[in-house]
């Protein structure tokens, strides 16, 4: 059982800021990189393969094919580096887990598309 | 022995925060808000120290040493207390009944020495306490599987070595974590944020002091 206080202060890092998505959505993350004393935003698009939901602690994953290589990618949810989220379409999958994707390639490894959800 | 100012508290639990810069850092809640109930004297008691206490709890539940001594105080009686020693000025800055406030004491940033009582495990095999890697599991073995094996030679030196590692109890230690850092200081609620783990379940007593290993009690 997490004591009050502890949930009170996980409460008040929880953004609400960010649209809802959810596994089998292509996403594009904005995320803030620094680079010496400049700050620039950096975009990662993908397919959304996990969505670890913990409140403050919750992170998601975003994989995407770059160069013939796949590249998976974590992102804390409520970290103040995500400067937004967009998504890019909304996907039709029948599992909250797609890790399947890692064994495909080509056509094979897309994700069905829905227009309305 | 460590003589920088520290308060006692209450471990809330573990979670993570961001710092500003984005990064993520695990850290323990420890709630604090201890008064000072009593204080010890070079002259009378040979070392300067501040007598704190933590919580509240009915005279129902106490002793009678501890309603005549908090009586005397003119302060609740606490359900814990703890000495912490101290320099003289420090201990002259409070008085019966003042709270230790984190504000007053830690500063963002401060390397801090942790005392806590860890969780205890009983008496245990040396699987569980040191990692022993214990013996095959065919070949033979003989009811000898999750055993330590041989424990020294013979005749030199006749005797098992000191220190020996074997089955015995485990946890319900006190253990020190010497130069945690502070995360973050939220005065409003009296809760301090340090990084990583704390010993001990949620709700165990707390005590946190500036470092004793780093220079000016770990403070920049």
């Amino acid at each position: 059982m997490k004591s009050p206080v502890v949930q009170a202060l996980e409460a008040s890092l929880i953004r609400s800021d960010l649209p809802v998505f959810r596994c089998g959505d292509t996403v594009k993350v904005n995320y803030k990189v620094v680079e010496g004393d400049k700050t620039r935003v950096q975009v990662f698009q993908g397919v959304v393969i996990k969505r670890h939901r913990a409140g403050a602690r919750s992170t998601f994953t975003v994989r995407k094919v770059s160069f013939g290589t796949g590249v998976e990618r974590m992102f804390p949810l409520n970290s103040p580096r995500i400067e937004s989220i967009e998504i890019a379409s909304r996907g039709l999958v029948r599992r909250s887990r797609l890790f399947y994707l890692r064994q495909l390639s080509g056509k094979a490894a897309r994700v069905r598309d829905v227009k309305d959800r | 022995m460590n003589q920088h100012p520290g308060i006692i508290g209450k471990k809330l639990g573990a979670t993570q925060i961001f710092l500003d810069d984005g990064t993520v850092v695990a850290c323990t809640v420890v709630q604090a808000g201890s008064t000072v109930v009593g204080k010890r004297t070079l002259e009378r008691d040979g070392y300067d120290a501040l007598i704190v206490g933590f919580g509240e709890k009915t005279a129902r539940r106490s002793n009678k040493s501890e309603i005549v001594a908090m009586e005397k105080a003119g302060v609740a009686i606490p359900q814990v207390m703890r000495e912490l020693r101290c320099s003289a000025e420090h201990a002259a800055k409070y008085e019966l009944g003042q709270i230790l406030k984190i504000e007053e004491i830690f500063e963002e940033g401060q390397k801090v020495d942790v005392q806590s009582k860890s969780r205890g495990r009983g008496f245990q095999g040396v699987f569980r306490r040191y990692h022993f890697s214990g013996l095959p599991a065919t070949h033979g073995t003989h009811e000898w599987r999750r055993h330590g094996g041989s424990i020294g030679t013979n005749m030199t030196p006749g005797r098992v070595m000191l220190g020996k590692k074997m089955p015995g109890q485990m946890g319900n230690a006190t253990v020190s974590v010497l130069n945690q850092r502070i995360v973050r200081l939220l005065p409003e609620q009296q809760l301090i944020l340090l990084e990583g783990n704390v010993p001990g379940a949620a709700n165990a007593m707390v005590r946190i002091q500036g470092a004793v290993k780093k220079k000016n009690g770990g403070k920049k």
